[in-house]
């Protein structure tokens, strides 16, 4: 152990665990990438009704959000759609 | 009331095989019949941790098919008369037995012993499911990586589908300089993603390759950590409460003095 350690940002123990973590919600969810593109294209239907998004760019996955009930982590769906441009309807 | 155990993992070379020499030579030292059984067919192994390959006339297959009497191929133990191997065959392969084959094979040997100890191939193939068929609990064997417990993850699954709900977590290969500095995950967070219960956790030791080499488990070993580890867990197989080891690489002067510098 030396001095470069204290700047070092995480210990390889902590980085491992974080994957783990992450793995293990994507593995248990048993969501193969065919159910994902599936998601992502319902999602891309739905969403362009009300406005314009680019389909392109949009990024779905099953990732760890902190609860907001227990202390803790819970698996969640996260989407990254950006808007290309909002429909007058809405 | 026999009790039928399966040591598995998923991963391969995590330990199962020492783990289930090492427990099983340990619940014999507590004076309870055992048998140990190697599932792992084309693949054995727990016959030569043992120090028992010698001995071998007839296997778990021969049985099976009727070739011999179970008694014939159970091997006795150079050391403990109440612990027996019934080994694998060398030259099958994995669907020579189905699990319909093993329940009944078990259920003839619990009549004669109290502990039947089922070694577990890795994988999740046939010969896991041939391993897991007649068991009553699962003692999960994984290290302190990424691999091996994301593999024990999928294990726990598994057994529970198959309706095995007492499974017990062995943290194996600890290296307690490394869980210290913060480059290995410690029992704690194991414990935490995998969310069951601990029922031992085994230092990395020299003294098992040793042990290994020379064909005689070290459970009950004077001096060895991990000895001691495997004792420990064979006194809370039996459901007593023994406290968990102290585990800490006891430092030299000097190292100490240098990182009270280095603060």
């Amino acid at each position: 152990m030396g001095l470069m350690d204290i700047f070092k940002k995480k210990s390889s123990g902590s980085v491992a665990k974080d994957r783990l973590k992450l793995l293990l919600v994507s593995d248990r969810a048993d969501c193969s990438p065919d159910v994902m593109e599936a998601i992502k294209n319902d999602i891309i239907q739905v969403i362009s009704k009300y406005m314009e998004i680019d389909a392109e760019g949009l990024d779905i996955q099953i990732t760890q959000t902190e609860s907001e009930t227990t202390n803790g982590t819970v698996p969640a769906l996260y989407a990254n759609i950006p808007i290309k441009d909002l429909k007058h309807t809405c | 009331m026999s009790e039928v155990i399966v040591i598995t993992s998923g991963k391969g070379g995590v330990g199962k095989t020492t783990t289930t020499a090492n427990v099983g030579t340990g619940l014999a030292q507590l004076d309870k019949k055992v048998v140990l059984i190697d599932t792992d067919i084309g693949l054995r192994n727990l016959d030569v941790v043992m120090g028992l390959e010698n001995r071998i006339v007839y296997n778990l297959v021969d049985v099976v098919e009727g070739n011999c009497r179970i008694k014939q191929a159970l091997i006795k133990d150079k050391k403990y008369p109440n612990l027996f191997l019934l080994p694998s065959a060398q030259t099958r392969d994995k669907s020579s037995v189905n699990p319909e084959q093993m329940r009944k094979l078990i259920e003839d040997l619990r009549l004669d012993f109290d502990y039947i100890l089922l070694d577990c191939p890795a994988g999740i193939e046939q010969g896991f499911q041939n391993a897991i068929a007649g068991a009553d609990r699962a003692l999960i064997v994984t290290t302190p990586e990424v691999s091996a417990i994301r593999d024990a993850d999928r294990i726990i699954g598994l057994l529970e589908a198959n309706e095995i709900h007492k499974i017990d977590l062995i943290v194996n290969r600890l290296r307690m300089d490394m869980v210290k500095r913060g480059d290995m995950m410690s029992v704690k967070d194991v414990c935490e993603i995998l969310s069951i219960d601990l029922i031992g956790a085994v230092p990395d030791d020299e003294q098992i390759v040793i042990s290994t080499n020379q064909g005689e488990p070290l459970v009950g070993t004077d001096g060895s950590l991990a000895g001691k580890a495997y004792v420990n867990i064979c006194h809370r197989l039996l459901g007593e409460e023994v406290p968990y080891l102290d585990l800490e690489v006891k430092e030299s002067f000097f190292s100490k003095l240098a990182s009270v510098f280095k603060k």
